[in-house]
Order: structure tokens, then C-alpha cells, then sequence
């Protein structure tokens, strides 16, 4: 199994993308090794311990058109992004939490640390978080983000992309990932999306769906997310995410 | 627990360097204050937890995230009302160093040692990587099943260390990305 989910994920480290030279780890993870756990992490803190289902979104926390007007309406495209969270077998992961977070429809982010010479949109803070509900759905309103330079390497831009932060049932369940958009023809020159083994790259694309759309309001995208954790989870266990 | 017929799993990216937007935003932009915070409440010995994240260079990482998963000082996860689970940044502070407020953890089944799980993610790298820590003033670590397990040159790089200061106790731990102090990280993915 760990040789599956090793194959979804890039490696720590990236040759083409310069800053992870020195920042993945260098040696290999080590196997908890415990006795009593079949497969490495089977009993441990990192697969015993519960979040779904403890975390609460505010009312307009989801709605990234709305939550940061002041006296307008953010710029660019409006956009409904929406998809379910599931576990390996299939199984809606429920009351996960979803952080995102994102540039601005002219590639600007709101932090301190970006000095990307593009306009700030005072309507658009670009954060935003949900929980899922009972079949594992979620749902963002947002603005289509814009692509921006980096500077990695000469010319180097990133794809138009939403970062997303998955907290599912356990810790193992853990991940952080981006959203990237179909048709963007900067998804071949980018190193961080290139850096996923190739068969995996498809799934953060998220898929243009009409029936997802807003009439008059938002164009449709769809997202599914899979995470690791409760298939390898005794779910009677004490601690387990079972509620 | 055959996984073959499962479902591929959703690639991990890198947290990039804007994460404290989404993840542990300040409040003071739009009303959105930060959900998740770097303190744990329960019951248990009040402590702090602090430390920096390295990088290969031995410089401080500036744009690290790190979580922290734990039970309560009763070693429970499942206490009502208890959240085991917090979030600091490492960019906050003028030195680039990272401050948890929580509870001591009690083991989680007897004979093992107190321990916290703890999930590193950063700019530049592209998945996340769990360590844990454990406490250096424990009798425990040595029957521990996984610490005692572990390579003998390099389980001390999972040992926080306490210290007594006016605000209570006070654990520090750092994390070394690469080198000859490089953290253990475990294999969960």
C-alpha cells in the first residue's frame, strides 16, 4: 500500500524546482516499526487520532465573492468550485475541513510577501474554508485566479491554481495540494506540477461541468479529492474517528 | 486491508510561500480570523513548545508550517470538548521561531512514552513530512516501542527539551530538515 501512495505523491524534493533543495528531507522515513501494527502506521498517534468533525466554517467563510467586499464586488471571473472528499475505498469523508487559498484575478496575492506588480483587489481577501457535509461535498464561490511570475528560473510562471488544505479523518489523512484549471498551457513548463509522476498530474485538474454552474452568476468546476487514512484504520478502536 | 481495488489518492503539492493567508491568517484583513490556532486546551500540565525549522544550510526556514497532533495529560483523544490539534507558523516571530501552548501529553497506552505528532510543511518542499516528539525528561522513552526501536544515533533528535521559565515549563525542540542532525521523519504515505 505505501508503495501506491507513494506513487500519487512527488517526492519531497524536485530538481527543477530550485527551493527544494535544500528544504526536503534528506534520508529516507523511517517505518514506525510497531509491534502490534500490521503495515507501518496501523496503530499509531498519526492514524488514531480524530478531526473530522471538529472544526466549524463560518456562514460566509465558503463565499470568496463576498466575504471581503468593501462597498464592491471583486474583479474577474466568478467561479463555483465543488467536489466531494473521499477516503481510498470510496467512503465520503464527513466534516472535513477546507482551507483555501489564492492570487487574485490579476495574480496578486494578499500578503506581505508578494510583490507581484499587479493590482491588490479590495474586494478580495482569497481565503476561504468549508466543511463537508454527510456525502463528503464541499463548495467554494470564488474569483477565476490569474496567473503570476515566479522566480524559479527565468520566465517562470506559475498555472492559474487554488491551494487547498484537506484535514480528514486522521493524521495521516493530512494534505495540502493545488487545484489547477483544464486547458492551462502552463501546466507543462511548471516544475511544482511536473513534479507529480505523471499518471497522478490528471487529478489536480479540476473538470469544467456545466450542471455545476451558476446560471447567470458562475461558470462550474468540479474537484474530487482522495485522501489516505481510514481504509487502514480500525474504526472500533479507541479514538477512532467514529462518531 | 487489501487496497487494490481503492481509489487513487489526490497528489500532494507544495504549501508555497502565501499559506499564512489561508491557514494561520492574522485577522486583522476581511474578518478572517484564524480557525485553527497554536494553542491546545485540556487537561494536563501547561507547557510551551518552541523551536525553529533548519534548512539544509543551517539557516531557519522563515515560511515553515508546522501542526501538532496530541492526547490530552490522561493520554485521551476522545475527552469532550478536547481539540488535539493545533497550528503554528514559523514566519511570526523576528528569530523564525515557532511557539505551541498545550498540555504535557499522558501516554496513550501504558508502556509507551508521551509524545506529540508533529507535520512539517514548507515552501519548497512538495509534501509534508511527520516527525514526533518526545519528551527528554521521561523515564519511558527507553521502553518505548517505537523511541527505544529507533537508530541510537539518531533518536535524540526527537527529544524536546525542558526548561523552567517564569511563564511554566517550557520544551524545546527543533527541526533539522537535512544534515548530520537531520530529524527522523517517519513514513506514513
Amino acid at each position: 500500500m505505501s508503495g501506491k501512495r507513494l506513487s500519487a505523491h512527488p517526492a519531497y524534493t524536485y530538481p527543477d524546482y530550485k527551493s527544494s533543495a535544500l528544504r526536503g528531507p534528506g534520508r529516507e522515513p523511517v517505518d514506525l516499526g510497531e509491534p502490534g501494527a500490521k503495515q507501518s502506521s496501523g496503530a499509531g498517534l498519526e492514524s488514531r487520532a480524530s478531526l473530522a468533525g471538529r472544526f466549524k466554517a463560518g456562514e460566509l467563510d465558503h463565499d470568496l465573492t463576498r466575504s471581503a467586499r468593501r462597498g464592491g464586488e471583486p474583479l474577474g471571473e466568478r467561479i463555483a468550485v465543488s467536489g466531494r472528499v473521499l477516503d481510498e475505498r470510496g467512503n465520503p469523508v464527513r466534516g472535513a475541513l477546507i482551507e483555501v487559498w489564492q492570487a487574485n484575478a490579476a495574480g496578486r496575492y494578499r500578503h506581505k510577501a508578494d510583490d507581484h506588480d499587479a493590482p491588490v483587489d479590495p474586494n478580495f481577501h482569497g481565503a476561504g474554508r468549508c466543511v463537508t457535509d454527510g456525502e463528503g461535498r464541499y463548495r467554494f464561490l470564488t474569483i477565476q485566479p490569474g496567473a503570476y511570475p515566479w522566480q524559479n528560473h527565468h520566465n517562470a510562471w506559475r498555472p492559474r491554481h487554488i491551494h487547498f488544505s484537506v484535514i480528514g479523518d486522521s493524521p495521516i489523512s493530512r494534505l495540502v495540494t493545488q487545484m489547477y484549471f483544464p486547458g492551462d498551457p502552463l501546466l507543462d513548463l511548471d516544475p511544482i506540477f511536473q513534479a507529480v509522476p505523471a499518471a497522478a498530474r490528471g487529478r489536480l485538474i479540476a473538470h469544467f461541468d456545466l450542471g455545476l454552474t451558476q446560471p447567470e452568476f458562475a461558470l462550474g468546476y468540479h474537484f474530487d479529492i482522495v485522501v489516505a487514512g481510514s481504509g487502514a484504520t480500525p474504526r472500533d478502536d479507541h479514538g477512532s474517528s467514529a462518531k | 486491508m487489501s487496497n487494490e481495488t481503492g481509489l487513487p489518492l489526490t497528489p500532494s503539492q507544495t504549501v508555497g510561500p502565501y499559506f499564512t493567508l489561508g491557514l494561520t491568517p492574522t485577522g486583522h484583513e476581511a474578518g478572517f480570523g484564524p480557525l485553527i490556532t497554536n494553542e491546545i486546551r485540556g487537561e494536563g500540565e501547561p507547557i510551551t513548545i518552541h523551536g525553529k525549522v533548519f534548512d539544509g544550510a543551517g539557516k531557519p526556514v522563515n515560511d515553515a508550517m508546522l501542526e501538532i497532533v496530541q492526547a490530552d495529560g490522561d493520554g485521551r483523544l476522545d475527552t469532550p470538548g478536547f481539540i488535539g490539534f493545533a497550528r503554528a507558523g514559523t514566519g511570526e516571530a523576528a528569530d523564525n521561531s515557532y511557539t505551541f501552548k498545550t498540555v504535557k501529553p499522558g501516554p496513550l497506552r501504558s508502556g509507551e512514552a508521551p509524545h506529540i505528532c508533529m507535520i512539517v510543511f514548507m515552501r519548497g518542499m512538495l509534501l509534508h513530512a511527520y516527525t514526533r516528539i518526545y519528551f527528554a525528561d521521561e523515564a519511558a522513552n527507553s521502553n518505548d516501542p517505537v523511541f527505544s526501536r529507533l537508530p541510537e544515533d539518531r533518536r535524540e533528535t526527537l527529544l524536546a527539551r525542558r526548561a523552567e521559565t517564569a511563564g511554566g515549563a517550557s520544551y524545546e525542540f527543533d527541526v533539522h530538515m537535512q544534515g548530520d542532525r537531520e530529524t527522523i521523519f517517519f513514513r506514513h504515505l
